[in-house]
């Protein structure tokens, strides 16, 4: 029933154009990530949906409601600061307690020492302080109700901010950043307390992350962003291994995915680094592409021939199961990384000549614009074949 | 994006409410520029303008320098102020970086001390100073204007919260480089603390460029008065009624600080709220 | 430096005295060679400093409660403990007890007005970007200008004839009056001065504090649906400002305590004793009257209402950093 509809949403601040022209449609319950670097609008868009911040043209539209212009209350969301923007004045208790208080509780019931004593203030109350004990239960924070902010440790006060966007059951959460405060390992513990707890809820997740793990790991979308424009919408595996746009395929994987410039020779066939690689043979001669190929779809091969990639040695990371091999090839500005099983790949040292071929499935064609070049009948890379086995 | 996102106010109810108070505010300002250019026959009369019929002011402020010796007195202010100021740095930053950067012992009591000495309103001192001026044979001196107040307090509490801020690596490196702790304290310690030093500055010269309790009592020669207590002088001389002179007199002193002020805003509100801690 | 004397003789074990002295350079070892050179240097540093520290602070406060306590009078060369005497007369004294009531009136004119319209002022400036510096600059002028020269500004504005209060209030019909001769008057009209001269010093350390209420807090609270500014104002600023307000009034407090100048100037604490204030009272009673003990006396009962008062604010200023 809440589903979230973006129509045309622009919005910029002063000079600066924060948002050209965002559509986006999440589905009720959906998990869906807003992934980018900083400054790519991600924060903007999710402040837009809160009522945070009022977009220049478009709307926005949550369940079947359009709430332009609504206040944030008015809007059934939640939200998650990066900062928890905890009050550190009140207790948890009372944290989790406000966004309730300010809903059941009219202006005068809230007002102080007057508020206690007008009429059903008592009864609502009680109701709150039942509410507010159930879900620090639910987060394990029962027994920090009566603790300030101040006094409590980064996942405790992560545990509280989630607590206040809970306790009053939004259509919508929205999560900006919620665990980069965190240290590494919590960050990994409370990524999965997160996933746990929309499953959970089953209600709609908004979250922004510059973190790719996060994304990959909780989303059942990513929105892919840069400066202001959506690149792609996705799941997590097809934003990875089917990528839309160069910017999206360079943003996503670690180590960075290798881009090569190549042009058409032959029908069917671009020159990448001196050695040939075969693409559908529809394209005309004479097209400049670029090659975009995962250090992950590189594999040791015995020597040098078509399809097979011949650079020195420059570099060796090991990184337990896997080696990360840096290459100097010939004709190729920067090195080549390889990523290679350790298992298969014993006792590569630094300066020595290696050949790697490339598994066919992985290579990505993108035009010179960035976009993407599909394939034959839409179907994956598989077609790419390196060349010994075609000739 | 506004900064706070408390209220988002009409922009015109904002202006109209703040104007009203700068204008306010300015009043006294403004009735003291316009007396200063007016000619006693228009000080006096019954209805009010900003500008007078008769533009009075070379009278008045020719009055005004010439009957009292006024530039005398802010001759006195600025010297009283440079010298007070330049012996408090003088004083104040050694004893900062000592409390700051050396490990002695009866460094927590001669801290301690420090902020005995910031509790204290001066004006508390002023009798048993009065005394010791006297035994000195200083009063009715520049001497006994500047005396008092070569050292500071709270400079020295400001500048050792300045100094501990600087890596003690900075200190180290300086050692290693053959400087002597006292150099180290001219040639890197108050280098680097130009905006603190600033600060006190500020607050110290304004502090003092308006004081009237303490000239009061220490000088009662007319060549020696600062300003403050110089255009009292003038007044009781007046006897009150010659407001002409008497603003233009005011003009005179007032105009340097918010010239000054108005300059440089940003600093002068550093400096004199971080005098909110004395 | 006995301590160090007794770290050395324990490394050195029983050596007569007169050895010892010899031995010490050559027997200590770098480290303490090193502490006392960098003891030396600091007593060096420090040397000049705790010399006027002492004679000009230490020794002057003593000095205040001796008089207090003795019948020492101005170039008397012997003096006496008379115990509680000045004390009981300056308790006993009309003068003194209209000079401490008025202050304390003064003060609760003072604070609120001052905190009060600082508070509001700052908040209006914040409210938005445009002209901010301006505003600032204006409210802010009072603090900076000698208090002398604009008091006197001040008697012309309240001047009983031409003075233009006066007029505007007589062209509006509302009553006039001789502000600074009406004994019912005069003290609030110093504190109206007093509020103008510190309101722009209290909007500044407002501002210093709105800045510092994180932006995410006033975000959350929409969210949490405080709606109203009222309710953000409750939930935030207000709490966010706790501990900067509390400092601020006491802060303004010391400065309205501290009020000599425009008494000097306006009103030499008449009409009547109607203006007297503590520190004015202090100055009469001792360099114009020239009784010490007096004067000693009221010093000693403004030193513990200022000190009381610092003290409060140095237990608000460590609270603050344990908010967070």
């Amino acid at each position: 029933m809440s589903g979230i509809v973006l129509r045309n949403i622009r919005k910029s601040f002063g000079p600066t154009t924060a948002l050209h022209d965002v559509s986006l449609s999440i589905v009720n319950g959906e998990f869906l990530t807003l992934l980018g670097p900083s400054g790519c609008g991600k924060s903007t868009l999710l402040r837009i949906l809160a009522g945070l911040e009022v977009q220049d043209a478009g709307s926005v539209a949550i369940g079947d409601r359009v709430v332009d212009g609504l206040r944030p209350k008015r809007r059934d969301v939640a939200m998650v600061f990066q900062s928890y923007a905890l009050y550190p004045h009140m207790t948890v208790a009372e944290n989790i307690a406000l966004p309730l208080r300010m809903r059941r509780l009219n202006a005068w019931q809230r007002a102080p020492l007057v508020g206690r004593w007008l009429p059903g203030t008592g009864m609502a109350r009680r109701a709150i302080d039942m509410e507010v004990g159930g879900t620090a239960e639910a987060l394990g924070i029962a027994h920090l109700l009566d603790r300030k902010p101040g006094q409590l440790s980064g996942g405790q006060r992560q545990r509280v901010a989630l607590g206040r966007a809970m306790v009053r059951h939004p259509a919508v959460f929205l999560m900006d950043e919620p665990l980069s405060n965190l240290d590494a390992k919590l960050r990994v513990h409370m990524r999965a307390e997160i996933k746990e707890l929309h499953r959970r809820l089953g209600v709609t997740f908004v979250y922004v992350t510059h973190d790719q793990a996060e994304a990959m790991t909780l989303s059942d979308r990513v929105v892919v962003m840069l400066d202001g424009e959506v690149l792609q919408v996705a799941q997590p595996q097809k934003i990875y291994s089917d990528p839309d746009d160069r910017r999206v395929a360079e943003f996503v994987g670690s180590p960075k995915i290798n881009m090569f410039d190549a042009i058409m020779r032959e029908r069917g066939q671009v020159d990448v680094a001196g050695t040939a690689l075969s693409v559908p043979s529809e394209l005309t001669l004479g097209t400049e592409l670029t090659v975009a190929i995962r250090p992950e779809a590189f594999q040791l091969a015995g020597h040098a021939g078509p399809g097979v990639l011949t650079g020195l040695v420059r570099m060796v990371e090991h990184m337990g199961s896997d080696l990360f091999v840096y290459l100097d090839v010939a004709g190729v500005e920067h090195p080549v990384i390889a990523r290679l099983s350790a298992e298969r790949a014993p006792e590569i040292v630094t300066g020595q000549t290696l050949h790697v071929g490339v598994r066919p499935d992985h290579v990505l064609l993108f035009d010179r614009e960035g976009r993407r070049v599909r394939l034959r009948d839409g179907a994956a890379a598989a077609s790419v074949t390196p060349v010994r086995e075609w000739a | 994006m506004s900064a706070t996102r408390l209220f988002a106010l009409p922009a015109i109810l904002r202006h109209s409410v703040l104007l009203l108070t700068s204008a306010l505010i300015l009043v006294p300002f403004a009735w003291m520029v316009s007396l200063s250019i007016k000619p006693p026959g228009e000080i006096f009369r019954a209805s009010f303008s900003f500008f007078p019929a008769q533009f009075h002011g070379a009278e008045n402020y020719t009055k005004a320098i010439t009957s009292v010796p006024l530039l005398h007195y802010i001759g006195n202010g600025l010297l009283v102020c440079a010298l007070i100021l330049a012996l408090q740095i003088l004083v104040c930053a050694p004893i900062a970086y000592a409390l700051a950067k050396l490990n002695f012992r009866g460094r927590d009591l001669l801290f301690a001390l420090v902020l005995i000495g910031l509790l204290l309103p001066h004006q508390v001192l002023s009798l048993p100073l009065f005394i010791l001026c006297y035994q000195l044979g200083i009063l009715n001196t520049y001497a006994a204007l500047v005396f008092p107040y070569i050292v500071s307090p709270f400079g020295v509490f400001l500048f050792r919260q300045f100094f501990k801020s600087i890596p003690d690596d900075v200190v180290h490196a300086a050692r290693l480089d053959g400087l002597s702790e006292l150099s180290i304290v001219w040639k890197i310690m108050v280098p680097m603390s130009l905006p603190a030093i600033l600060a006190f500055s500020i607050f110290s010269v304004v502090g003092h460029w308006n004081d009237l309790f303490w000239p009061l009592i220490a000088v009662r020669d007319g060549s020696l008065m600062p300003p403050p207590i110089g255009i009292m002088a003038f007044k009781n001389a007046e006897a009150g009624n010659d407001y002409g002179p008497l603003m233009a007199a005011s003009t005179l002193v007032v105009a340097p600080l918010l010239i000054a002020f108005l300059a440089a805003q940003k600093w002068f509100v550093e400096g004199m709220t971080t005098g909110a801690v004395k | 430096m006995n301590a160090r004397l007794s770290l050395v003789s324990r490394s050195v074990g029983p050596v007569t005295t007169s050895r010892k002295s010899m031995l010490v350079s050559e027997l200590r070892s770098p480290a303490q060679k090193h502490a006392r050179g960098e003891a030396l240097w600091a007593w060096a540093l420090a040397g000049p400093a705790l010399i006027l520290l002492i004679v000009l602070f230490l020794l002057p406060v003593v000095g205040v409660f001796v008089m207090a306590l003795t019948d020492w009078e101005f170039g008397a060369s012997s003096l006496s403990f008379v115990g509680l005497a000045n004390f009981r007369e300056v308790i006993f004294d009309e003068v003194f007890r209209a000079s401490l009531i008025n202050t304390v009136v003064y003060v609760l004119i003072v604070v609120p007005g001052t905190v009060l319209a600082g508070l509001v002022i700052a908040l209006l400036i914040e409210s938005s970007d445009s002209c901010r510096a301006f505003y600032r600059a204006i409210h802010f002028l009072p603090f900076m200008a000698t208090l002398t020269a604009m008091a006197i500004s001040w008697e012309a504005l309240l001047h009983p004839t031409v003075g233009l209060v006066n007029q505007t209030f007589a062209a509006l019909g509302i009553p006039t009056a001789n502000w600074l001769r009406d004994e019912t008057t005069a003290l609030p009209v110093l504190a109206v001065i007093g509020i103008w001269q510190n309101l722009g010093y209290a909007m500044v350390l407002f501002l210093a504090g709105l800045k510092s209420i994180p932006l995410d807090l006033y975000d959350a609270a929409e969210v949490d649906g405080a709606d109203l500014w009222i309710d953000r104002l409750r939930t935030v600023t207000i709490p966010m400002l706790g501990p900067v307000l509390m400092f601020i009034v006491i802060v303004v407090a010391l400065k309205a305590f501290e009020t000599f100048d425009t008494i000097q100037i306006l009103t030499q604490g008449g009409p009547g004793h109607a203006t007297e204030m503590l520190l004015y009272t202090l100055y009469r009673e001792s360099f114009e009257y020239l009784r010490m003990g007096y004067g000693a006396a009221v010093a000693v009962v403004f030193l513990v209402m200022v000190v009381t008062l610092t003290l409060i604010q140095a237990r608000i200023m460590d609270k603050r950093v344990h908010y967070q």
